[in-house]
């Protein structure tokens, strides 16, 4: 008897689930289009509830069983809150400041994965579920609904790589106060660093580039050349479209590349290749060994 | 036929009697805003790591989370109608600014009706980065660098949306976001006017960055001047 009648309540709850599960997504159908795949929420949805809510939670508000707010009972398993899909603001976009992003950045993200996050790339999956996922968690805000997204700002051919290139982008590092938060060096250690939240209030960290390791929202010229022009909506990286010309901001790629003294580039071989430039990479690498000993200071 | 031109004919004479009593102007409210308890101490900025804001000020300014005036007057608290008034389609042509000046927010509070044109202005031989934390509009980030000319934004849904500078991080301020063009900012005084109110039946809020907001129910009928006062609980910490 007893057993039959928790086997009942077990299957109540089961079905209490599953029920609530279509409540929260059936809001509203979404449809999202990567090249020629077109996804659908219906089928994003199933595998939003497999893959991805562990983290970005059941409402898909960055509020997973993985990550707890601080100061709740138990400490969060990850210190970056996963993305809040209901909030709708995005860091990854090829559109201007304030604009959702498009269908393509959200997927490039997906198959991209997060660097010094928990965000995995998921490769794994195929061109079809992901189209799926990206329609799916279109659903979690109105502004998918309200809203168009922006469109994409323009980034012109580069010019080809010049020493003169290099010393005017450092002169736009200079005159556009990018030193105040990622510091002289670019290590992300200026005087605004120590102090920078995000917009929830969580600390962040401005990117060191003397680590070199890749950039959260692409690796090639052209994608740090939009981080720049779009700003990272929702952190202290605000867009400088309205006052940098696009024949300066490639200029200033060019010398935020000589900035990665760890990470072999065009621009850093030929900035090296000059007296000045020489001098500047040799004082900015730290040379000595694991032990310390001959560490320059 | 004849009764109904006669109706209008009375309904004319009566509207332009109105018109002539009340001036096109309608009532205004007018009243003070004030606090009781202990408000919180202000502290001093330091703004050693922006030298080219420091010198500006010789004295050092203090937060401006709560700023008081005497006999317990509370300024910066937005005063508007909440309910009564219809929404504004057509936002007012003329823009409202925001300065950014010796690494402060000038106005402190900036209120503005939904879709108007918002110019932000940098006076600072500094970079600042205008960010305002949007809930329901959208949130943007715009860096502007000293000398660059004052940019337009707008936004199109009423929210109070608090503005900081990431680079300087004792910038806050506040947008104000309301549908309509009745509202008034509480000066150092405390007083705040609400001027050309139409007859009606309004909901008044009072809206402080600190202590939140309260309402009171006021009727206008014609020309008259109503007081109405707000008193804010102040909190010590």
């Amino acid at each position: 008897m007893r057993t039959n009648k928790m086997k009942s309540i077990r299957l109540s709850l089961v079905v209490l689930a599953v029920s609530a599960v279509p409540s929260v997504a059936s809001a509203q159908q979404m449809e999202s289009h990567i090249g020629k795949v077109t996804g659908h929420s219906e089928s994003g949805k199933q595998l939003f509830y497999r893959y991805c809510w562990g983290c970005h939670g059941f409402r898909g508000d960055g509020n997973g069983e993985n990550w707890l707010a601080p100061g709740s009972w138990l400490e969060p398993y990850m210190n970056i809150q996963p993305r809040n899909f209901v909030a709708g603001t995005f860091k990854c976009r090829s559109t201007p400041t304030g604009n959702l992003p498009t269908d393509q950045d959200l997927y490039n993200t997906m198959v991209r994965g997060v660097i010094n996050s928990n965000m995995p790339s998921w490769i794994t999956l195929t061109d079809q579920n992901r189209a799926d996922l990206i329609a799916f968690i279109k659903t979690f805000s109105t502004r998918w609904k309200n809203d168009k997204p922006g469109d994409p700002i323009n980034v012109p051919p580069e010019p080809k790589l010049t020493a003169d290139s290099i010393k005017h982008g450092q002169e736009l590092f200079q005159k556009l106060e990018c030193w105040k938060c990622h510091g002289q060096e670019g290590r992300g250690d200026g005087p605004s660093a120590s102090t920078l939240t995000d917009s929830n209030d969580q600390p962040i960290r401005p990117y060191n580039f003397a680590v070199g390791s890749r950039f959260k929202c692409g690796v090639t010229n052209q994608d740090l050349y939009k981080i720049f022009m779009t700003g990272l909506d929702g952190t202290p990286m605000p867009s400088f479209a309205d006052v940098i010309k696009p024949e300066d901001a490639w200029d200033l790629v060019h010398f935020l590349r000589t900035l990665q003294v760890t990470h072999k580039s065009p621009e850093l071989t030929l900035w090296e290749s000059t007296k000045e430039g020489a001098q500047q990479v040799a004082s900015r690498r730290v040379s000595g060994t694991p032990t310390g000993s001959g560490i320059k200071q | 036929m004849p009764t109904k031109l006669g109706y209008a004919a009375v309904l004319a004479v009566l509207a332009a009697s109105a018109i002539a009593l009340a001036g096109p102007s309608g009532g205004n409210i007018s009243g003070k805003v004030t606090y009781e308890g202990t408000p919180a101490r202000q502290k001093p900025i330091d703004m050693s790591k922006e030298p080219s804001c420091a010198s500006q000020h010789p004295t050092p300014i203090t937060t401006e989370t709560v700023v008081v005036g005497p006999g317990n007057a509370l300024a910066n608290v937005v005063v508007y109608v909440s309910a009564g008034a219809p929404d504004e389609s057509t936002p007012p042509a003329q823009a409202v600014s925001i300065t950014q000046k010796g690494c402060q927010y000038l106005p402190h509070v900036v209120p503005m009706v939904v879709n108007q044109e918002l110019k932000v202005v940098n006076d600072d031989p500094t970079s600042h980065n205008i960010h305002p934390l949007a809930k329901i509009n959208h949130e943007w980030n715009r860096s502007q660098p000293p000398g660059t000319p004052p940019f337009s934004e707008k936004f199109d849904k009423a929210e109070f949306i608090p503005v900081k500078c990431n680079v300087h991080p004792w910038m806050h301020g506040t947008f104000a976001v309301l549908k309509n063009s009745h509202y008034a900012v509480s000066s150092g005084d405390g007083g705040f006017t609400l001027p050309n109110l139409p007859p009606g039946k309004y909901t008044l809020t009072a809206w402080h960055e600190s202590y939140g907001d309260q309402t009171q129910d006021v009727t206008i009928s014609g020309n008259e001047t109503k007081t109405i006062n707000f008193v804010f609980k102040a909190k010590p910490y």
